[in-house]
């Protein structure tokens, strides 16, 4: 039972092998197709503004991987023969595995739009869409304006790169405000502003209907679900989400549904086989979480846990207070605990926005027993540590509000603006 | 190629025309160099300076200003000067040169020797040494002006660039305010007040002012009475009482990126280059040898130096060479078995070879004093290891290789290889600071900007995605690492010395019972 294979190396699987290199003396094998090291998915924007080289975005030095005897196989896993416990490579070779481990990770969603496989059409997960970004939009004068597809994360964060080398971006966003299914109204529309005044042509409330080609099946322009608009352009990034990397899995024994379906100890319905990060998909939700997290965190979680369970000591899945966090453009986005974008029944708001409308922070709690819940914070840093504890301890908000400089992150000498926001939040009390 | 992209990156016209108005003013220097004989010379250096100051202001005004607040990075590495391109190469020739010919060969920018009129550079800079001072212009005047606008106008810039952050404004009026103050004009008005005291800087300490306790330097200030006295006095206090509150309260930050003049330059006119520093384990292992070999180097040196003109007879005075060599030894095994009685389980990899160094001075100047070789060795040798650190540390590595190479080797390569004060205060901070970069739990994401941009050469993602806070003995406290994580993973702060260096293998915001299980140890 020591010869461990993981597919994927990404965040996940890195976390796995590297846990369970500590715990044990077992044979490691990593196999991916993207990239022969690991690098940081979450930096791939950083290349392209030029901020960092690809080999900046890779955590470990390429002597870790030998040291650590972690082996590392650069191929595409084609498919799995559970019952041999043998994996089928795309170069026609065979590889044996005790115990699989699938960390397959995301790709970019399509959702059946015509045109979306022509030349300029992307999206933006693998280092492979960046290579093919740098093709087709090395500068304004090759690329004269891209379209976004998609307002989430990935979206604002491919609008930004494009902008940094001055390539005119139309972003096109399918609901009322950005990202508005996650974030709160106030916020969302900060983020609008924002959006807008980095000379972004943000469209809210607005569909794609198809991609146009030119002669050479380049992509020529993109013509809108709403107004039958047409917008010539070089360019177009598919950012509408992501789905689990899956489809080589299907013709496997193992159970499916949109992710690998996995119980809370990452299992899957075949023995010795597992699967965590963007790929796993719980068969139950844990707590408030999605069945399918595609965040970094997670990932790294269960390469925590796993490993744990791959040297014989099981243990289950039990991730603690949600956190997460991003950057929309210049603005730095952190969360800790539960905000929804409505509150839900029996919650409430505390919305608080700076006068420069580049700050601002959503405080949500239960109106019945005043139980703090959860924080957005926009353009203040917060320590992930004393809302942890503060979420633990089930503090009321009020404990919240009158202590909040103690969770404070940001750097010396910044302003500070508990103040500001105490009394905004008592005054809010006074006439509710 | 890093050539074939920059195009994304244009410079506005406004720009270009800021950069042709400074690099006229820089061939006004050029020309005096090659000694053009300028008619008015006060004119003329008010011109040439004038220029490149302003042609730096225009510059960053319009690259900063027409931008919304935030981290300003894009195309640093496209650009030929700042990733080590054709630019970048160039640029390091010219400054690798200019050291060369200004501490070797000070006659071809027109020092007059021996009494001569001055020609040239140099002599263009006669007008403002007499403003200041009433005497002519030394290579080390012209030398001090141009570091000091060099500081002061891309200081500006660095303050545009982070207008956001009001931690990078201050530190960077500190160091333009200690620059222009205490190391150019203080020192000329001293001058003029009392013109036999030696040069001082009354912020360099020793071991960076490696001069301070040679014998000419001491005479000079014992004869003048008690200015002198006070001077003096003031140097040895710097060192032993308030350097060592300050980096216990602050970190070595307080004097590497908030005083100190060659920290003022490379965090002014060397942000530029700061990504250029290697992040490679290699990198480190180097860093650790070299620049505890310099400490030990510039230690023995010292002692020596001092020892051989001190006298034999306690009648004459009471510090003869006998006490002196004693309480050096004495002062160094005291700190040394501190170190190893509550310190050795913390010594980590950075400080490990500093301990060795200091004990390999102990031994080797405990034998030298008890085999009496003492006498021989340091009267034969003093006077060569004395005039062998000015040239290969004081001018070479902190000169030449120091600040020549920024675009090769980044911004600190001198204060991380070889500078013995960031030593001996990066000793401290390790083990005796209430200074830390704290990360922030669970949320690094290992992008890697923090690493990129550490000008030392930390890997802060090495600790920031294990979740543990980073203690390391070369860190400058310049917090950009801090400034460009986009998931505001760290904070410098100055908390209490108890769980300072937390290392962790499970991360904030997993499972709780995993955490404890496997983080405790
Ligand atoms: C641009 C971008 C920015 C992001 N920013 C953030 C952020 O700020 N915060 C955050 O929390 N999350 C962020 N994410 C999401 C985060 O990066 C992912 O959740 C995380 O990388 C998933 O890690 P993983 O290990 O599960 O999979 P992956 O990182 O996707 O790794 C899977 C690897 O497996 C390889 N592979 C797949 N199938 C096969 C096969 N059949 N054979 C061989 N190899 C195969 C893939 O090529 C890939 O290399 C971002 C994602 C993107 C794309
Ligand atoms: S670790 Fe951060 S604060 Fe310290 S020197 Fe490096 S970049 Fe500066
Ligand atoms: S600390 Fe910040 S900048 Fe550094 S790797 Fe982590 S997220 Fe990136």
């Amino acid at each position: 039972m020591n010869n461990i294979v993981i597919i994927g190396n990404g965040i996940s699987g890195v976390t796995l092998a590297r846990h369970i290199r500590k715990l044990s003396d077992k044979k490691i094998t990593i196999i991916s197709a993207e990239t022969d090291y690991f690098f940081s998915r979450t930096a791939l924007m950083y290349i392209y503004m030029g901020h960092m080289k690809f080999e900046h975005t890779q955590p470990y030095e390429n002597w870790f991987w030998e040291k650590n005897r972690i082996e590392l196989l650069n191929a595409y896993v084609e498919a799995i023969d559970t019952d041999n416990k043998s994996l089928r490579l795309a170069n026609g070779s065979h590889l044996n595995y005790d115990k699989l481990i699938i960390a397959t990770g995301s790709k970019p969603n399509k959702f059946g739009w015509p045109g979306q496989d022509l030349k300029g059409v992307m999206g933006m997960y693998h280092k492979q869409d960046l290579d093919n970004l740098e093709v087709h939009a090395p500068n304004k004068e090759v690329c004269k304006r891209a379209v976004i597809v998609g307002g989430g994360l990935i979206g604002i964060e491919l609008a930004e790169m494009l902008n940094s080398r001055s390539i005119p971006v139309t972003f096109l966003v399918r609901e009322s405000s950005f990202w508005n299914g996650v974030l709160p109204e106030g916020e969302s529309q900060m983020i609008n502003r924002h959006i807008k005044n980095h000379h972004i042509d943000l469209r809210l409330s607005t569909n794609l209907k198809e991609i146009k080609s030119d002669e050479n099946g380049k992509v020529k322009s993109v013509v809108i679900e709403e107004t039958g608009e047409e917008i010539p352009c070089n360019v177009v990034g598919l950012t509408a989400g992501v789905s689990p990397n899956i489809d080589f899995v299907k013709s496997s024994k193992i159970e499916t549904g949109r992710g690998i379906k996995v119980n809370r100890f990452l299992e899957t319905n075949i023995p010795d086989v597992y699967a965590i990060g963007d790929c796993a998909e719980q068969h139950e939700a844990i707590g408030n979480r999605r069945p399918i997290e595609a965040v970094w965190y997670t990932g790294r979680m269960m390469g925590e846990t796993l490993a744990q369970t791959i040297c014989d000591k099981r243990r289950e899945y039990k991730p603690g207070h949600w956190f997460n966090s991003a950057k929309f453009l210049d603005i730095e986005y952190q969360t800790y605990g539960w905000v929804w974008a409505k509150p839900k029944e029996n919650e409430t708001h505390f919305h608080w926005k700076h006068e420069d409308d580049t700050k601002c922070l959503t405080v949500g709690y239960n109106k019945d027993t005043n139980e703090f819940i959860g924080i957005n914070t926009f353009g203040i840093r917060m320590r992930h540590e004393t809302f942890d504890t503060w979420l633990t301890e089930k503090r009321d908000v009020d404990y919240v509000m009158n202590h909040l400089s103690e969770a404070n992150f940001d750097p010396e000498f910044y302003k500070h603006y508990e103040a500001e926001i105490l009394s905004a939040y008592n005054k809010q009390l006074q006439t509710a | 190629m890093s050539l074939a992209k920059p195009d994304a990156i244009n410079i506005t016209t406004k720009q270009k025309v800021a950069l042709a108005t400074g690099i006229v003013g820089l061939l006004i220097l050029a020309l005096a160099l090659f000694n053009t004989n300028f008619p008015n010379q006060g004119v003329f250096l008010t011109l040439a300076l004038g220029m490149v100051s302003i042609g730096t202001i225009i510059y960053s005004r319009e690259a900063y200003l027409t931008k919304l607040e935030g981290i300003k990075n894009d195309g640093v590495w496209f650009k030929s000067i700042s990733s080590r391109g054709v630019w970048g190469w160039l640029v390091g020739v010219i400054l690798t040169s200019f050291y060369i010919v200004l501490y070797f060969y000070p006659q071809y920018l027109g020092l007059g020797v021996d009494g001569a009129a001055n020609t040239g550079l140099i002599s263009l800079f006669d007008p403002l040494s007499q403003l200041l001072s009433g005497r002519n212009a030394s290579q080390w005047f012209v030398y001090g002006t141009l570091y000091t606008i060099a500081i002061l106008a891309f200081g500006y810039k660095f303050i545009l660039k982070y207008r956001h952050n009001r931690y990078q404004q201050i530190r960077t009026i500190s160091v333009m305010f200690f620059q222009l103050g205490f190391a150019f004009l203080i020192p000329e008005f001293m001058y003029v007040m009392n013109n036999d005291l030696p040069y001082y800087d009354l912020k360099s300490m020793w071991p960076l002012n490696y001069y301070i306790f040679d014998e000419w330097s001491v005479s000079g200030f014992l004869s003048n009475g008690n200015i002198g006295l006070a001077l003096i006095l003031f140097g040895i206090i710097t060192i032993f009482v308030i350097s060592p509150i300050l980096t216990y309260k602050f970190g070595k930050r307080w004097y590497c990126s908030w005083v100190c003049g060659c920290g003022g330059l490379a965090e002014t006119a060397g942000d530029s280059f700061r990504q250029l520093s290697s992040k490679k384990m290699s990198a480190w292992k180097i860093e650790r040898w070299l620049i505890h070999l310099v400490l030990v180097f510039s230690v023995v040196m010292t002692t020596a130096m001092v020892y051989t003109y001190l006298g034999y007879d306690s009648n004459d005075f009471w510090l003869t060479k006998g006490v002196f060599i004693s309480l050096v030894i004495g002062f160094l095994t005291i700190v040394f078995a501190g170190i190893m009685i509550f310190k050795r389980h913390e010594l980590g990899k950075d400080v490990k070879y500093g301990a060795i160094g200091l004990f390999a001075v102990i031994i080797l100047l405990v034998t030298m004093h008890f085999t009496g070789t003492t006498e021989h060795v340091f009267y034969v040798k003093a006077g060569a290891l004395r005039s062998a650190y000015g040239i290969y540390i004081g001018s070479i590595f902190s000169g030449v290789i120091g600040t020549g190479f920024y675009p090769i080797l980044g911004s600190r390569s001198w204060c991380r290889f070889g500078c013995p004060m960031a030593a001996i205060l990066g000793f401290q901070q390790r083990l005796f600071s209430k200074f830390r970069i704290t990360t922030n739990g669970g949320q690094c994401i290992s992008c890697g900007n923090c690493s990129n941009s550490c000008e030392m050469g930390i890997d802060v993602r090495h600790y920031a995605q294990k979740g543990e806070n980073i203690v390391r003995s070369s860190c400058v406290g310049c917090g950009i690492c801090s400034a460009v994580c986009p998931r505001g993973v760290l904070k410098l702060e100055n908390d209490s010395m108890n769980g300072r260096i937390n290392p962790t293998e499970i991360l904030l915001g997993n499972d709780v019972d995993l955490m404890e299980l496997v983080n405790e140890k």
